[in-house]
């Protein structure tokens, strides 16, 4: 659908949508420019283009971040969670679309009132719970808490992929002898992969960015994540706003030329999980 | 059979998440401090809350920011979105560049504002004062500095209703613009006419979804201000954060979680029940 307007107010609309842009790219323009400048000069005007490139910025931002190490820890712990969540509400997501159970509504409506449930509902049982177990610094521990948070947003999403696959594949398959396992990983798995490949994005995303949880969990300087660890640098290590914004440009750069290349993906799977349910 | 494809899912999370949420219902009733054992306290914990200026700053915070998350972005998101209707070519790069803010950690986001715009040292907002303009720095300020923080927010959060607002205008048909076109309505009178009243269901959820989000705010306000100047900024969640980790005081960190829960339980049910219409076709 679209709107045919008069060419006044098309010119219009572009001078707003410009702005908006403009309101959009300028706080990002500035972590790219200040990433390459001296503290002085940044001091002096955090507008002005570099006088100096000062690549350095980012091997010392490598360094004082302990980037080698705290980005190999979120890259682990993303990776980790992306297998837990696609796994298990693939399985999930099947058996609710299909309605295989008689229990399905009471499940999905459980899954739906967990999406919303406020983080520190269950955040300080499960620390002092964990600190009893000794899983407090265990990335592992970590990957099953984004697991519980993520997946029924999972779930959801993958829910609208299986229901798109025709049931009469599905019955063909049972007839051909195949058993109920078969059918899921044979069958079923490969017509969803795509669903599958957004999920893992969106979830990898989220995994990625994510603080409260990293913080608390993660404190250990050799566990902790990227992100933290930039939480740290900015906080305390350094007011070398130069070499934050270059730690910075680390963490977001891989994610932003990601999005560019998939932002199809990206943005249909973060509406669909919220809006179809 | 089937069940059993269930189990990981649910087991995960129910161990993860209903089994602590059931615990900290629990704890609200105890005074603890994550060490020795709890002692039973009945509703002190709540009547401690009851007479706390600070928990009142918070839940007022709480409350002044779902008013302004269910107007500004929402506004903005759908003036916006309309434009992209009207904008003949390049919807989706405009649509690209507003959602970049969603997807950059919100760590970050808080650190670029914080030292790049707000700070009157290294900031733009320094430049100005530079300039012999009047400024300062939102975030120092306590009548501001909740503002300051929203704002951060709002640059952060708009571009995603924008994006799906734009999803669910173009799936309005045709026929019905071009009827309203034809009796003469303007530009105001189709969107107020015909494309709000098409969109509603989603304009709907996003706002059911809006009023759970704005309990739940951490991020910005903990790494931006802790709350602070003065408490000013503070909201239920940082307070219950402050109160476990800091001092310690589980039982009443636990009880601002409920509280905070029961804000979240009135729109979580209005969402399922929106979403439950989804299930039954």
């Amino acid at each position: 659908m679209r709107l045919p307007e008069a060419r006044s107010t098309v010119v219009l609309t572009y001078a707003a949508l410009g702005v908006l842009l403009v309101i959009t790219l300028f706080p990002i323009a500035l972590l790219v420019l200040n990433s390459l400048k001296p503290a002085t000069q940044i001091v002096q005007n955090p507008l002005a283009w570099p006088e100096v490139f000062r690549w350095d910025n980012f091997s010392r931002a490598w360094a004082d971040a302990r980037f080698g190490r705290t980005l190999l820890n979120s890259v682990v712990l993303t990776g980790t969670t992306i297998v837990l969540v696609c796994s298990t509400a693939s399985l999930t997501a099947y058996v609710l679309a299909r309605r295989k159970v008689k229990e399905w509504k009471v499940v999905t409506f459980y899954l739906l009132g967990t999406t919303t449930a406020p983080i520190q509902l269950f955040l300080f049982p499960l620390y002092f719970g964990f600190a009893r177990l000794g899983l407090i610094n265990n990335p592992l521990a970590v990957s099953l808490i984004y697991t519980a948070v993520f997946s029924p947003f999972a779930v959801m999403l993958l829910r609208t992929y299986f229901l798109a696959v025709p049931k009469e594949i599905e019955e063909s398959a049972l007839i051909d002898g195949a058993s109920h396992w078969q059918i899921f990983t044979r069958v079923m798995l490969p017509i969803v992969s795509p669903g599958i490949l957004t999920v893992a994005l969106i979830i990898g995303l989220y995994s990625w960015n994510e603080f409260l949880i990293a913080t608390t969990f993660l404190q250990q300087g050799d566990r902790m994540t990227a992100i933290v660890a930039f939480f740290l640098l900015s906080g305390q290590y350094t007011s070398d706003w130069g070499e934050i914004m270059a730690a910075a440009l680390v963490i977001v750069l891989p994610i932003v030329i990601l999005f560019i290349f998939l932002q199809r993906r990206f943005i249909e799977g973060m509406a669909g999980g919220s809006v179809k349910g | 059979m089937h069940r059993l494809y269930l189990i990981p899912t649910l087991a995960i999370n129910v161990a993860i998440i209903f089994v602590p949420a059931l615990l900290t219902v629990a704890l609200a009733f105890f005074r603890w401090d994550g060490i020795s054992a709890p002692v039973f306290v009945g509703l002190a914990n709540f009547s401690a809350l009851w007479t706390d200026r600070i928990f009142w700053t918070a839940l007022t915070n709480n409350v002044i920011w779902t008013a302004i998350f269910l107007t500004v972005p929402i506004a903005m998101g759908l003036l916006a979105a309309t434009m992209l209707l009207v904008a003949r070519r390049g919807s989706t790069f405009f649509q690209v560049v507003y959602f970049l803010p969603v997807i950059i950690a919100t760590a970050i986001t808080a650190r670029v504002w914080q030292g790049m715009i707000y700070s009157p040292v290294t900031g733009v907002n320094g430049l100005l004062q530079r300039f012999g303009l009047p400024t300062f720095d939102p975030l120092a300020g306590t009548s501001t500095a909740l503002y300051g923080i929203a704002t951060v927010d709002l640059w952060h959060w708009w571009g995603f209703l924008c994006v799906i607002f734009f999803a669910a205008l173009r799936q309005v048909p045709q026929e019905q613009v071009d009827a309203a076109r034809l009796d003469g309505a303007n530009f105001w009178q189709t969107m107020r006419l015909v494309l709000l009243p098409a969109i509603r269901p989603t304009i709907t959820l996003m706002m059911i979804m809006t009023v759970i989000w704005s309990f739940l705010v951490f991020d910005f306000v903990y790494i931006l201000t802790q709350g602070g100047p003065a408490f000013s900024s503070e909201v239920l969640s940082t307070l219950a954060y402050r109160s476990a980790f800091y001092d310690l005081a589980v039982g009443k960190a636990a009880a601002v979680a409920v509280v905070i829960s029961l804000f979240g339980l009135a729109a979580t049910a209005f969402y399922i029940r929106a979403q439950a219409r989804e299930f039954d076709r």
